[in-house]
């Protein structure tokens, strides 16, 4: 889950570097008290969670408190790529003498933690590794063994840095490597981090992203900056429909049945579980077909959570069938997602066999599964029937597909 | 023969006791010639057993109980306590271990891994359903009851890797259904930092005389296909390699996160439209379809036989 800049900022500040006396308002009257408290010139952004802010008009200039409130309120009101602000930073302008680079992300290949850095910062970090790949420094460092000031001063004299600046970078660097590690971070960097005229630096800018399967364990942390347990910052916002996907999944702790996306298709898809929906996904799509939403059942979910998952999906304005189909199942059984999704049908007044396009589930329990659709008189597959294949034939049933 | 497992290896399963572990006990018991599970951990519940198999508070008393080092390990603990359960399994001399669990913060994962490898033991998963050598032995939760298994894989030549557990019962079975056996499929994990990549399970395939070429599913997300090409190209593998890339359609959504925790679209050079020019490069062929990999291994075989 990606952080505010505001909120950035204020890890970065817990965690001992030095930032710039900043405030944060929703209120431009506000934004103006702040700009007097800080008595100079000051820089007003606005805090979205997406790129492109300056060009967007959403990173402005002031002179006076005056100017500071004018601006704040134009982009407290400015959406940016869709997304409104949460608020606006009103910051003092630093005078910079240079502006550096410092972040450290993961290597998955290497499974270790890398830090980045670069005497030329204030611009994109990939485009200075294109252009002058010997301004740009890495170090890995472990995991397990404590990390150490040399590594971080590694990093730093890499690049071509010496004198007083290399000493003044080496706590900072090491810090942010410590915070990163110590709040699951995926993303920790501070760019520009400035040089100011009596040589000190300072973080004018910064993102952070904490991994959200460990989330649970910095509840104090997301508490005190106020971030809801509800917020998941996804690039978009969960719709209605997604946030019904949830409910379903939440109804008990039996296997899942959600992890819904929504598309604005005409085919319903009942489909898991991970690798099988992606697989499915773009079967359907490769066919001509319009999905609808995406989805996942898997680790044996019960009949209830079934028949919720489907049910949604054929209310789902727009859709004329759902295509129920998985890669084989070997702990998901075949029978209990086929007695939900019949029973999502019947529940709503559906009759199975036509609003079903395809059943595709082969494995635990198909037997009983395909006896209980043939029944139904519901079309169905198994596994000498190929995920592709299945999704063209549920492309097929749906009106107006091309042939 | 096969990599990583075979007839004989003991293994031990932590957090024997939860419901999911015991059906993959049973399983892993009934299937092939059986597996040698020698004891199964769960803090509390010393002198308990499950489907015969006795359980221990330690690693260490199971190792006693054993009389021999003990090679392997399937972990099933819950995400919060994954990390402790594998460095006890480590540090009690394990050399394989199979974490099941997911959810695990890969803060967690690049510890165990480190650990691993200071200690030459080697990790497969996250988030994995685990290995099996068809009709001879399976570790993990792969292929699922012994039954289902049997009708999926079929021993041969093809090592199969995978970053969906469910997709490498798919492939297995599609591949079994044209004639075309397995030597080992490996069902590695979905997330971003896992224990055994492709590129490092390639050498232990490589060596394996049985293997005589490779099928790999994928999908968007990290850098582990181009690692496998870089490898495939500096090492001139001897074995020739299909992929299927699943999820092409996040090419157009980066950022979403959809499925796996690794497969979210971070930068240009993760795309699957990326992948497969890379894979392409290195001489792997990349499949459309599922339905048409056992022809398009099989050619490759036949091409790369000496004449």
């Amino acid at each position: 889950m990606r952080f505010f800049e505001y909120e950035a900022r204020e890890i970065i500040k817990r965690a001992g570097i030095p930032v710039t006396d900043y405030g944060f308002t929703t209120d431009a009257a506000e934004a103006r008290e702040i700009a007097q408290r800080i008595g100079g010139p000051t820089v007003i952004k606005s805090q979205v969670l997406t790129g492109g802010r300056m060009k967007a008009g959403g990173v402005k200039f002031a002179d006076t408190p005056e100017e500071a409130e004018a601006h704040a309120r134009d982009i407290l009101a400015l959406e940016i790529n869709g997304h409104a602000p949460r608020g606006v930073l009103v910051d003092p302008r630093a005078e910079v003498e240079q502006e550096y680079y410092a972040g450290v992300v993961w290597d998955g290949t290497r499974k270790q933690p890398v830090m980045i850095f670069s005497p030329v910062g204030g611009i994109d970090i990939e485009q200075v590794a294109e252009e002058q790949p010997d301004k740009v420094g890495r170090r890995h460092f472990s995991n397990i063994l404590p990390l150490s000031d040399f590594q971080a001063k590694e990093v730093v004299a890499s690049t071509g840095v010496t004198g007083a600046a290399l000493n003044r970078l080496v706590p900072i660097v090491k810090r942010l490597a410590s915070l990163f590690v110590e709040n699951d971070m995926i993303l920790a960097e501070i760019n520009p981090l400035g040089r100011l005229a009596d040589g000190s630096f300072v973080a004018l800018d910064a993102h952070m992203d904490i991994e959200n399967e460990a989330r649970g364990r910095h509840s104090r942390l997301l508490a005190e900056l106020g971030v809801g347990e509800e917020e998941t910052r996804q690039a978009r916002e969960a719709t209605p429909f997604e946030l019904a996907g949830e409910q379903v999944d939440a109804m008990d702790h039996r296997g899942v049945a959600g992890n819904v996306t929504e598309f604005d298709g005409n085919l319903g898809l009942v489909i898991g579980a991970g690798g099988g929906s992606l697989t499915l996904f773009d079967a359907v799509r490769a066919h001509g077909g319009k999905p609808a939403n995406y989805c996942e059942i898997g680790g044996n979910p019960s009949v209830a959570k079934a028949c919720g998952l489907a049910k949604l999906v054929l209310q789902k304005p727009g859709v004329e069938r759902i295509a129920v189909m998985m890669s084989i199942v070997s702990n998901t059984r075949v029978d209990i997602v086929a007695r939900g999704v019949i029973k999502a049908c019947l529940e709503l007044g559906y009759d199975p066999a036509e609003k079903i396009a395809i059943f595709r589930i082969p494995g635990a329990w198909e037997e009983e599964g395909f006896k209980i659709l043939e029944r139904y008189g519901v079309d169905y597959a198994d596994r000498s029937v190929s995920l592709n294949e299945a999704a063209r034939r549920a492309v097929e049933k749906i009106e107006g597909a091309p042939v | 023969m096969s990599i990583l497992i075979d007839a004989d290896t003991t293994f031990i399963v932590q957090g024997i006791t939860g419901r999911e572990a015991v059906n993959l006990t049973r399983e892993c018991l009934d299937y092939g010639v059986g597996a040698k599970v020698v004891g199964g951990v769960t803090p509390g519940r010393l002198g308990r057993e499950v489907h015969g198999v006795p359980v221990f508070d330690t690693v260490a008393q199971a190792v006693a109980h054993n009389g021999a080092p003990i090679y392997g390990s399937v972990v099933t603990v819950p995400p919060a306590f994954t990390k402790d359960a594998v460095f006890e399994a480590i540090e009690n001399g394990i050399e394989l271990i199979v974490i099941v669990t997911e959810r695990i913060p890969r803060r967690d994962v690049a510890e165990m891994v480190e650990l691993a490898t200071l200690r030459d033991a080697r990790i497969i998963g996250p988030n994995c359903l685990g290995i099996i050598v068809p009709d001879v032995i399976k570790m993990g939760g792969i292929g699922g009851p012994a039954k289902n298994a049997a009708q999926a894989y079929t021993p041969g030549s093809i090592g199969v890797i995978s970053r969906s557990g469910g997709m490498t019962t798919e492939m297995s079975s599609t591949l079994s259904a044209a004639g075309l056996g397995q030597s080992t499929a490996v069902s590695i994990g979905g997330d971003a930092i896992i224990g055994s990549t492709y590129a490092e399970l390639m050498p232990l395939f490589e060596a394996d005389e049985q293997t005589e070429g490779i099928v790999i599913y994928t999908e968007p997300g990290g850098r582990m296909e181009a690692e496998l090409a870089r490898w495939v190209t500096e090492n001139r593998s001897r074995l020739p390699i299909v992929a299927f890339m699943a999820g092409r359609f996040m090419d157009e959504m980066p950022g979403m996160s959809f499925g796996h925790a690794g497969t979210i679209v971070e930068g240009k050079e993760d795309t699957a439209s990326e992948k497969i020019a890379r894979l392409a490069q290195a001489g792997i062929t990349v499949a459309e379809r599922i339905e048409d990999i056992p022809e398009m291994i099989r050619a490759k075989i036949v091409e790369r036989a000496p004449a």
